[in-house]
């Protein structure tokens, strides 16, 4: 089936998130959406499949217009969505998500199991997919959840299938998989639209490439066009691709953390006994799928949870070592601690409070910044002024409620805050989710600045080529456990693999057997985090 | 990325369960139970008392049968009984064992001290008393006082499972109970009361859904207001139209009580379960059958989608916010036919707020029984149970006072919802609204 999109313009308010944006998906093809978060990538997707009505323009499929009311009606023309966040009712089972909304029923409305279960196998099998379909999707991993996603698409005869940044939660093995998928359904006829911001994967599978910008269609290429002419496609001006980092100067051991083990109240181990150490001026990287524990390891390392057992051991530059398990977060920040959050929007900031407010909320208990429980506004003006300098947060004034910032400036009142205080080690979750291509550079410039100072980092990230732009050494977690620590420059195919629970030797063994190198995913992994 | 899909976590290895912390709220709530049956009865009971229990066997020539208990050691034994369970459960707490075979250590050995603790007392009450202790009665009116929670848990769990937290069932089943009255006594006939309560409970529940769903006000606080609604305005007809025209509207119609042939002659169960009023027979084929159409019918699947993942269904065309709206309004006709109980079904005119918060029990007996109609009615039949106690012993004449029994259901509510809840898992979207 061929898909055209003609002048589809879609606002929110004033805001135009799709200006006249034309597209044409030919029968059989991949079709890439390459966009930055929030260029309107997702809106337009949504409009196709019929969740937002279009405020103008039309869709037509094998040129006969269409007007969409609902998902529904998109899903009976033959398109099918695979969302970035699951559509999925955690606790039904996968065939129950599969008929849901057309369900095999016999008398009385009662579902017919055999029916629903044969939607499921038959599919299955069709493409390889090794779905359970008595499984609870709730148990399933996620790059399971989301063949079931699939399969949900194509039981509804869907010839366009959408897959929204797809990727996002997948290993390198998992993306693969998918990738093989995506080339079988290609071959059984279906047209598949693939967003993402990944530039590595669009020249692995596309045939065609259409560049979003700010809801507009900056050009459609073929996807033998350079990485660096994409990316500067998708931010509008020419863009670094490379991280500089100057070369390493580790000091002494300044973090310690041995035997670490978190239960939560069921008994189960969410952290599995995790040692590791930091030398002051080195960072060290945390790389795995989400949902692994490494929310929980930051967390129990800032003192929001108390360990079950094991030592985390803080060197300061000056004084004695400190123990840091089992201290409240205040006194653990008190001992030159710095944390940037993972999801800044509920744990870093107040989205009502000013600018300036938010700059200081973990100093306010005393001076410089209040005295007798009473606020030094002059204290707090200046730190503000100071800090949104140097930070180069753009805001209108510093006494704006936070609110109105874009994620990129928000993280970097977040990273203002926390390195404007003399640190000792710094925890970083996530330092450039839903950040802009701009402010990345600059957060990853401040971040190895801070290395530079001789500062012990811990940062997390799930985007692999986050990871080895930024890192020292590289530990992966599954399931709650370091599958080992990994020098810069490992290949990410080993790291993949440690991603899906091999342990480092094992994944270095397999790895050197048909792997991709380092090398040659370096250059085009610093692009890989565009957005 | 808020996908929260975590990888199954490895279970507790040796060396690792030593690390939990052990939880000693079991065996220390045992051993008072334990203590308190051993002190306040067994150590108060006269060496010559004797306890009477009558039980009806069902067949009509029979009769009754008349147990007498020598009190001194049955109260002995019974506490020795749960004397043992209680060490049990500080054993298992110790070495951190939740599970024996597919029993969770906790709820079993509860229930068993709890009965304990249940005939104990019964006995001690007893001892020494003029009229024995009708336990059938005991038992049959547990059931039929458990009515109207269990009609309360359906609708609470029907809208719980849509995505609408239902506070409103106690307005639900005072209008019910009104409005079955008022058409009963006017039409001298029981049967068309019974067809007008749920009338009354489904307009309450479409002023929640308005609200809830169209308007996206706190879904608690509307029904606490809707609580309030009902109470003023039915006690306002009540006090008006009401008493000014007793001899139409407190003409009381009641439904007949029906004893089911063959059932009904089951020894012991036959008279508890199946001599009973035309409603309860009603509550029985309406649990079975929710708790069927629930989970294994499209309207269940569907209803139920609205309350985990409304955007799922949205995605897949089921139109969410109709779902809420109409099954809100069904739940709350479920609530309103259970207001029936209060008055065409017990054969009683209507009185102000007769209800008398049967309403928040019925929605404790749902969470307890973990937003299931099943297990739901299990919880209603403890509270309907606690709730009786007073009335059987009240005609045996026992000495403890009264407004201390009446708190009975009240505390045990407390204590089973405490206990209990945290481990079953609510609808994950209930009680947010759905903006599309």
């Amino acid at each position: 089936m061929r898909l055209e999109l003609r002048h589809v313009t879609k606002r929110f308010g004033d805001f135009v998130a799709n200006d006249a944006i034309d597209l044409v998906v030919e029968p059989g093809q991949i079709h890439a959406l390459l966009g930055e978060n929030g260029a309107g990538k997702s809106t337009l997707m949504n409009v196709l499949y019929g969740l937002y009505a279009a405020d103008g323009g039309e869709i037509r499929l094998d040129d006969k217009p269409q007007h969409f009311a609902g998902p529904g009606d998109a899903m009976a023309a033959g398109i099918g969505m695979v969302h970035q966040h699951f559509m999925l009712v955690p606790v039904f089972t996968v065939a129950e998500n599969v008929v849901l909304g057309q369900e095999p029923t016999g008398a009385l409305g009662m579902i017919n199991v055999k029916k629903a279960r044969n939607f499921v196998t038959e599919i299955s099998n069709r493409f390889g997919f090794d779905v359970d379909p008595d499984a609870l999707v709730e148990d399933l991993p996620v790059g399971v959840q989301q063949r079931v996603e699939i399969i949900k698409a194509l039981s509804r005869k869907a010839q366009i299938l959408i897959l929204d940044e797809p990727t996002a939660v997948l290993t390198p093995q998992e993306t693969d998989e998918l990738i093989t998928i995506m080339r079988g359904l290609k071959e059984s006829g279906t047209s598949i639209i693939f967003i993402t911001h990944k530039l590595r994967e669009v020249q692995d599978v596309a045939d065609q490439v259409t560049v979003i910008r700010a809801g507009q269609v900056i050009g459609t290429v073929p996807p033998t066009t350079s990485q660096t002419e994409l990316a500067e496609m998708m931010v509008g001006r020419a863009v670094d691709l490379a991280v500089h980092r100057t070369e390493h100067t580790a000091g002494a051991v300044a973090l310690s953390v041995k035997d670490l083990t978190l239960l939560d109240p069921e008994g189960r181990a969410v952290l599995d006994d995790i040692s590791f150490d930091i030398a002051a001026g080195e960072i060290l990287a945390v790389a795995g799928i989400q949902g692994n524990g490494q929310t929980e390891l930051i967390e129990t390392l800032v003192g929001l949870h108390k360990p079950s057992a094991g030592t985390i051991t803080l060197q300061p530059p000056a004084g004695p070592a400190q123990e840091l398990a089992g201290r409240s977060v205040k006194s653990i920040l008190a001992a030159h601690v710095g944390y940037i959050p993972e999801d800044r929007g509920k744990d870093g900031v107040v989205q009502g409070f000013s600018i300036a407010e938010n700059l200081i909320l973990d100093q306010v208990g005393g001076p410089p910044f209040s005295s007798h429980g009473g606020l030094k506004m002059k204290a707090i003006a200046d730190n503000a002024a100071k800090l949104v300098e140097e930070f180069d947060v753009r805001a209108g004034s510093a006494h704006a409620s936070l609110s109105q910032l874009s994620g990129g400036n928000q993280q970097k009142v977040v990273v203002a805050r926390e390195l404007s205080r003399d640190l000792a080690a710094l925890i970083v979750a996530q330092p450039t989710r839903g950040v802009d291509v701009g402010s990345i550079e600059f957060i990853h410039s401040r971040i190895l600045e801070e290395r530079g100072k001789g500062t012990a980092l811990l940062i997390v990230s799930t985007e692999l080529s986050e990871v080895t732009a930024l890192a020292d050494r590289i530990a992966v977690m599954f399931r709650g456990r370091f599958m080992g620590i990994a020098p810069a420059g490992t290949s990410r195919n080993v790291l993949g693999l440690m991603m899906a629970g091999v342990e480092y030797e094992d994944a270095l063994a397999q790895g050197a057997r048909g792997g991709t190198p380092t090398s040659q995913s370096e250059h085009d992994g610093g692009a890989e985090w565009v957005s | 990325m808020s996908t929260t899909t975590r990888p199954a976590p490895v279970a507790p290895e040796a060396d690792l369960a030593s690390l939990l912390p052990r939880s000693w709220k079991v065996p220390i709530a045992l051993t008072v139970f334990t203590l308190l049956s051993a002190v306040a009865f067994a150590l108060t009971t006269k060496a010559t008392a004797v306890s009477r229990v009558a039980i009806m066997t069902g067949t009509t020539g029979l009769g009754t049968i008349n147990l007498t208990f020598g009190t001194l050691r049955w109260s002995w034994a019974l506490t020795a009984v749960m004397a043992a369970f209680t060490g049990f459960a500080w054993w298992a707490a110790a070495n951190r064992i939740h599970q024996v075979g597919q029993l969770p250590v906790g709820t079993t050995v509860g229930t068993i001290v709890g009965v304990g603790f249940v005939c104990t007392f019964l006995l001690w009450a007893v001892a020494d008393k003029a009229s024995p202790l009708q336990f059938t009665g005991l038992l049959s009116g547990a059931l039929f006082l458990s009515v109207p929670l269990i009609f309360g848990a359906m609708a609470g769990s029907v809208c719980e499972h849509v995505g609408v937290i239902n506070v409103s069932i106690e307005g639900q089943l005072l209008a019910g109970a009104f409005l079955a009255a008022v058409v009963g006594a006017v039409t001298k006939n029981a049967w068309l009361g019974l067809l007008a309560a749920p009338v009354a409970g489904a307009l309450i529940g479409a002023l929640l859904a308005l609200f809830a769903v169209r308007y996206w006000v706190d879904h608690i606080i509307v029904g606490v207001v809707l609580n309030v609604l009902v109470s003023g305005l039915t006690s306002y007809l009540f006090s008006t139209v009401l008493s000014q025209n007793t001899a139409v509207f407190s003409v009381a119609a009641k439904l007949p009580t029906w004893k089911i042939p063959l059932l009904g002659e089951i020894p012991v169960l036959g008279p508890v379960l199946f001599q009973q009023n035309v409603l309860v027979y009603i509550m029985y084929v309406g649990v079975f059958v929710l708790q069927i159409m629930m989970f294994h019918s499209r309207w269940g699947l569907r209803l139920r989608s609205c309350g985990e993942h409304p955007r799922a269904a949205d995605t897949v065309g089921i139109k969410v916010n109709r779902t809420r709206v109409l099954n809100t309004i069904l739940g709350g006709a479920i609530a309103g036919l259970g207001g029936a109980y209060f008055t065409v079904a017990a054969g009683l005119a209507f009185g102000k707020d007769m209800s008398g918060g049967r309403g928040y029990i019925a929605l404790a007996a749902m969470i307890l029984g973990g937003w299931r109609p099943k297990a739901a009615l299990l919880a209603a039949l403890l509270f309907g149970f606690a709730d009786n106690l007073q009335n059987a012993l009240g005609i045996v004449g026992v000495a403890v006072p009264s407004q201390f029994m009446l708190m009975a259901p009240y505390l045990v509510t407390i204590f089973a919802v405490a206990g209990l809840v945290g481990r079953v898992r609510a609808p994950a979207m209930e009680g947010k609204a759905y903006k599309g």
